[in-house]
């Protein structure tokens, strides 16, 4: 079995968020990247799908240089080869657009992304990918076996959750649940030595037009000073949340 | 023309969220001069989206839609948008309407703007207002391509009612089988619970409960609130809570009218999950927590007194104003 698990190279979660550029483009000074949250999540349900039945896993990102330490991790992770897509993208669809060229030439049985990343939020390239290539999708999935050529799948839904069953091809975008928090794999030594090894192919994107474009970016007005109500004061809270804040 | 919604029910009735997304639609279409169109799928009860502006109801009943399938409700919108020749697109940000989207947006080789927060600034150039980076920001963006799908973040529009003369009309797009590829054998779905995902009221309770045997004054807040409950992350990785209550940046997000969090000092990855919640009240015994910086409400002091005090306050604030 073939698995790609897409990559997406993100400001770690504790970033400060900052624009430069006139509010154009993100502040990257001092920001630490790390694998999407989502992703890894991902990443490490392939290399237990390896484990248990046999896999070969290629990582892939769209982007710039500096995201081959974050591809380079993945390799450390467990990932078999790594492919990046060379362009800093700016948009969904175009992202979906480079990754379906390369599903289309590397013939992958599954393909895992996850359910969005933690920068742009835009949600979409996964399911925007199986559209393009009119594969199956599942989306906010956090479970799935394979045996053979069918998967079984379960996704969580507003309140609970479902279970589905779908042959292979497939995408899923995964989430917290793939596998947990304390199942995520810390590069050992010896990892990270292999990785240097294993091979990083960088491809030329091909070149489509942007569907949609960042125009600039602006931050939350700043928030006004909590107002503190004494604990001995309950029916101050509950005056203010009913009179003021009109939510109860 | 027209703009399209998709308006999602659940065992025929229209969710909330579906007169959100037309109150949403009316003033989009007000703004490019044109109506509002909605397809709904095995509803039951179309005349009530007359009361938010929709003109025409595209009805669609068949029953191998009645479990969600997304690539077949993908195609059904796509045929839909196509037999209106309709330029605008508009889904909610449910769990359901999330899978939809980008599908629909290939489909129909439009551009696609999620988590949109705020009617379209201008709709030529079409620029739209939505959040990133967890919340922390907004992103200005400009769609370009002929066939726009927005996705309206959750909670961020309202309701507007807007009374219009309502035409229903049946509509029976084409499905192939290659739309039915994924087959749902299971649903579990608690009942008589309120979900994260529908709550008004949100009751978040963290380690400052010291235990899981004490979230049983969690849930009585929770019920006289009529809120669902939930926790944070260390909770639900020591086994306190289960992963389904966890929210913030890698669990649920939280997009609720009243969000109170109890014994929770804020985190920065907690704040990204629930700083859509319109108002935000924080009891916690240090003064100095995080939370207290972006909460709206605060009381420092220990929950073990106040939680119950509030309770039976609320209890009666309830029966006074019932």
């Amino acid at each position: 079995m073939k698995i790609l698990v897409c990559i997406s190279h993100v400001p770690d979660t504790t970033s400060k968020i900052n624009f430069v550029n006139s509010d154009t483009e993100f502040d990257t000074n001092g920001v630490q990247y790390v694998i999407n949250p989502n992703d890894e999540f991902g990443l490490t349900k392939a290399i237990v799908l390896k484990e248990q039945n046999g896999a070969h896993v290629t990582v892939v990102n769209v982007g710039g240089v500096d995201a081959e330490a974050t591809l380079r991790k993945a390799l450390a992770i467990g990932a078999d080869e790594a492919i990046r897509v060379n362009i800093q993208p700016k948009d969904g669809l175009f992202v979906a657009k480079q990754l379906a060229n390369v599903v289309k030439q590397g013939g992958y049985d599954l393909i895992i992304a996850g359910t969005e990343s933690i920068d742009y939020n835009g949600g979409m390239v996964p399911g925007m990918l199986a559209g393009l290539l009119g594969f199956n999708f599942v989306n906010a999935c956090i479970g799935i076996e394979i045996s053979g050529t069918e998967a079984t799948t379960i996704r969580e839904i507003d309140g609970g959750k479902e279970t589905a069953k779908s042959n292979l091809p497939l995408i899923i975008a995964g989430k917290k649940g793939l596998v947990e928090e304390k199942d995520l794999r810390i590069p050992n030594m010896r990892g990270i030595m292999t990785a240097r090894t294993k091979a990083l192919n960088v491809v030329e994107p091909s070149s489509y037009a942007n569907a949609t474009s960042s125009i600039k970016f602006e931050k939350p007005a700043p928030k006004s000073a909590v107002k503190l109500i004494s604990a001995d004061n309950l029916d101050e809270l509950i005056s203010l949340l009913h009179n003021e804040a009109k939510v109860i | 023309m027209s703009v399209l919604i998709y308006t999602e029910s659940n065992e025929g009735k229209f969710k909330k969220v579906a007169f959100e997304i037309a109150s949403y639609a009316k003033k989009v279409a007000d703004m490019l001069g044109t109506t509002v169109t909605a397809v709904s799928i095995n509803a039951t009860e179309n005349n009530t989206l007359s009361a938010y502006g929709v003109s025409k109801v595209l009805k669609v009943t068949n029953d191998k839609l009645t479990s969600f399938n997304a690539k077949a409700y993908a195609d059904v919108i796509k045929q839909a948008a196509e037999k209106e020749g309709a330029k605008v697109v508009i889904l909610a940000s449910t769990t359901d309407s999330l899978h939809i989207a980008p599908l629909v947006a290939v489909n129909l080789n439009a551009g696609f703007a999620s988590n949109v927060i705020e009617v379209p600034l201008s709709v030529a150039p079409f620029q739209v207002k939505r959040s990133a980076f967890s919340n922390k920001a907004f992103n200005l963006s400009e769609i370009a391509t002929d066939i726009k799908v927005l996705g309206i973040s959750k909670n961020s529009f309202g309701l507007f009612e807007n009374a219009t003369s309502l035409t229903e009309e049946d509509f029976s797009p084409a499905l192939s089988d290659a739309d039915f590829g994924v087959k749902v054998i299971n649903s579990e779905k608690t009942t008589g619970k309120v979900t994260i995902a529908d709550a008004e009221t949100v009751v978040s309770a963290g380690r400052g409960l010291k235990g899981p045997e004490n979230w049983g004054m969690i849930e009585e807040l929770a019920t006289v609130l009529g809120a669902a409950t939930a926790c944070s992350k260390p909770v639900s990785d020591i086994g306190w809570r289960p992963h389904g209550e966890h929210v913030g940046q890698t669990g649920k997000p939280v997009a609720a009218n009243l969000y109170i969090a109890i014994g929770i000092s804020g985190a920065i990855q907690h704040i990204a999950g629930i700083n859509s919640s319109k108002v935000k009240v924080v009891i916690n015994t240090d003064a100095e927590a995080p939370f207290f910086k972006v909460a709206d409400y605060g009381i420092v002091g220990d929950a073990f007194d106040i939680v119950p005090k509030l309770i039976e306050k609320l209890k009666a604030f309830k029966a006074a104003n019932a």
